[in-house]
């Protein structure tokens, strides 16, 4: 029989706490779309996403209704388009990312992730052509999300990618300037990018997955803080306990939903990210989770530690609760997208160093940070040498998604609208880096005994 | 198949009556009522049975919210499943 505090714990959790799925998201294979012929190419891409996924969004509404939980986005990851694009022409890339976002609009999905390639050890002529196109493709649509991997634990860091995307991030910036510059939250640079991730603007569908497949992504950053609020002044023991419990049930709701998903469409089951994704609504954030912890603001002495403990209790109790666990799995610190991040950059608490800092002990990265839109090219790529390394040498992931925002200076502020969330700009060291990039070549793999 | 219809706002006549009409119109069963009223406030949860449902569950779902707008009441309708898995091993 359903007991009376378990039903009022949960529509508590929905109602006041913002629990949500945030995405449902479906890989779909591209491979068997390969032609020679860029249109050719283009109609099999838009043929097969539309007959694959033609039944997500409203499948999606229909589990939202019937089980009374919000699943906020539903969108769509392909495969890496550089492998599929192959000798095609700049102009034929920017055809398929225009047809991808075609797809999207018609499908009523709000992102497909993919226009991505992988130059981690190295980079074909083709990944080359379709990373020129990233920034007019970044502009010219509306959806599409792009990925590019510079490095893994294995191949080392490949730092003539790095360049690239530094420039790449420039430019976009540059192309979307009358926005904010918001072309460059659809763009992630990644080291160790995982291959079932479905969270935008890193999902792409990995070359492992089969033909379809289903991934969520889970929330709830605000039922993880008011837990903590109720336990009031606990030890950490208790405290990493309580975390669990509600990891495990958030993740459960997770996992229900992914099953029903994947039985209704006739598509196999793929993971289920256990990530705490906030969003810039009031009690939605993973920096007040760090506060209720007793740090002053995020940012302060004890930030690393707690979001440490944070995240290894969210994958210690999700783990437990659903039956494939994947994607980024940790938890997410964008600046933009979370309340008390943006009010800690705001007054001067939390600096880019001290997120970097973070990252080596959560899930994914710099994330919608505005930095001052005359950043040097060498500092943007600087900053994402530091991050990668981080994800190398402690074979996790990490990415970058920073923002140089044009015309904007720090102390300003820029808002991306929606989930994206805004941002005040952050100061970045204003010393150069532009002789260390312009060695180019790759970082060799880093060892893996005498740990230190 | 079970599900939990919550129901909240502020107290008057007959809400009851109108939420057991609507399940009785759409052929679902009322298994338990737990019910509280604090000063003005209405509280209320109910477990229905949705065996031999005339309508398809998310059409029952519609009827119920708009039956709770109608009546300046807050209604949402969850299939069972979402408090099971969420609370039992």
């Amino acid at each position: 029989m359903l007991d009376r505090n378990s039903i009022l714990e949960t529509i508590n959790m929905i109602r006041d706490e913002n629990l949500d799925i945030r995405t449902v998201t479906m890989g779909i294979s591209l491979f068997d779309c390969v032609s020679d012929d860029g249109d050719r190419l283009c109609d099999k891409i838009y043929d097969k996403i539309m007959r694959r996924a033609e039944k997500l969004v409203p499948t999606a509404c229909e589990i939202e209704k019937e089980y009374g939980i919000p699943i906020i986005n539903k969108r769509l990851s392909v495969t890496p388009v550089s492998m599929i694009g192959g000798g095609l022409s700049e102009d034929g890339y920017l055809k398929i990312a225009k047809t991808l976002d075609r797809a999207a609009g018609e499908l009523g999905v709000n992102f497909v992730g993919g226009f991505s390639a992988m130059v981690q050890k190295g980079m074909t002529e083709g990944a080359r052509r379709m990373m020129r196109v990233i920034p007019e493709a970044l502009s010219v649509t509306e959806r599409v999300c792009s990925s590019v991997n510079v490095a893994s634990t294995k191949a080392g860091i490949n730092m003539d990618a790095v360049a690239m995307t530094g420039k790449i991030i420039k430019e976009t910036a540059r192309r979307t300037a009358d926005r904010g510059s918001i072309g460059c939250a659809k763009f992630v640079v990644f080291a160790n990018a995982p291959e079932d991730n479905p969270f935008m603007a890193g999902a792409f569908h990995g070359i492992g997955e089969p033909e379809t497949v289903i991934n969520v992504g889970v929330s709830g950053p605000g039922v993880v803080a008011s837990a903590i609020r109720r336990a009031g002044d606990c030890s950490f023991s208790a405290l990493a306990d309580l975390i669990k419990k509600t990891a495990f049930k958030i993740t459960r709701m997770g996992q229900l939903v992914a099953c029903e998903a994947s039985r209704r469409l006739g598509v196999p089951f793929g993971i289920v990210d256990l990530s705490l994704a906030p969003t810039p609504a009031v009690g939605d954030s993973v920096a007040h989770i760090l506060e209720e912890m007793g740090l002053e603001s995020v940012g302060a002495p004890g930030t690393t530690a707690a979001l440490a403990m944070l995240n290894d209790a969210v994958k210690k109790g999700g783990t437990m609760a659903s039956s494939f666990v994947g994607g980024l799995s940790g938890a997410f610190i964008p600046v933009s997208e979370d309340a008390g991040m943006i009010e800690a950059v705001a007054k001067g608490a939390l600096s880019i160093e001290k997120l970097e800092a973070m990252t080596a002990v959560c899930s994914v990265g710099l994330d919608m940070i505005a930095i001052p839109g005359d950043t040097e090219e060498a500092t943007v790529c600087g900053i994402i040498a530091d991050e990668i390394a981080i994800g190398v040498i402690n074979t996790k992931t990490t990415a970058v998604r920073v923002i140089p925002v044009c015309e904007k200076k720090v102390g300003d502020t820029v808002s991306f609208g929606g989930l994206l969330g805004y941002a005040p700009v952050i100061p970045v060291s204003r010393y150069s880096s532009e002789k260390f990039i312009a060695r180019g070549g790759r970082i060799p793999a880093p060892i893996h005994s005498l740990k230190n | 198949m079970k599900a939990v219809i919550s129901v909240t706002g502020r107290d008057s006549m007959g809400i009851i009556a109108g939420v057991s009409n609507a399940c009785a119109e759409c052929g679902v069963n009322i298994i338990d009522i737990s019910q509280t009223v604090l000063k003005e406030y209405f509280a209320m949860i109910m477990i229905v049975d949705i065996d031999r449902i005339t309508v398809p569950f998310v059409d029952f779902v519609d009827r119920m919210t708009a039956l709770g707008k109608e009546r300046g009441l807050e209604i949402h309708t969850m299939h069972e499943d979402i408090f099971n898995s969420m609370h039992n091993i």
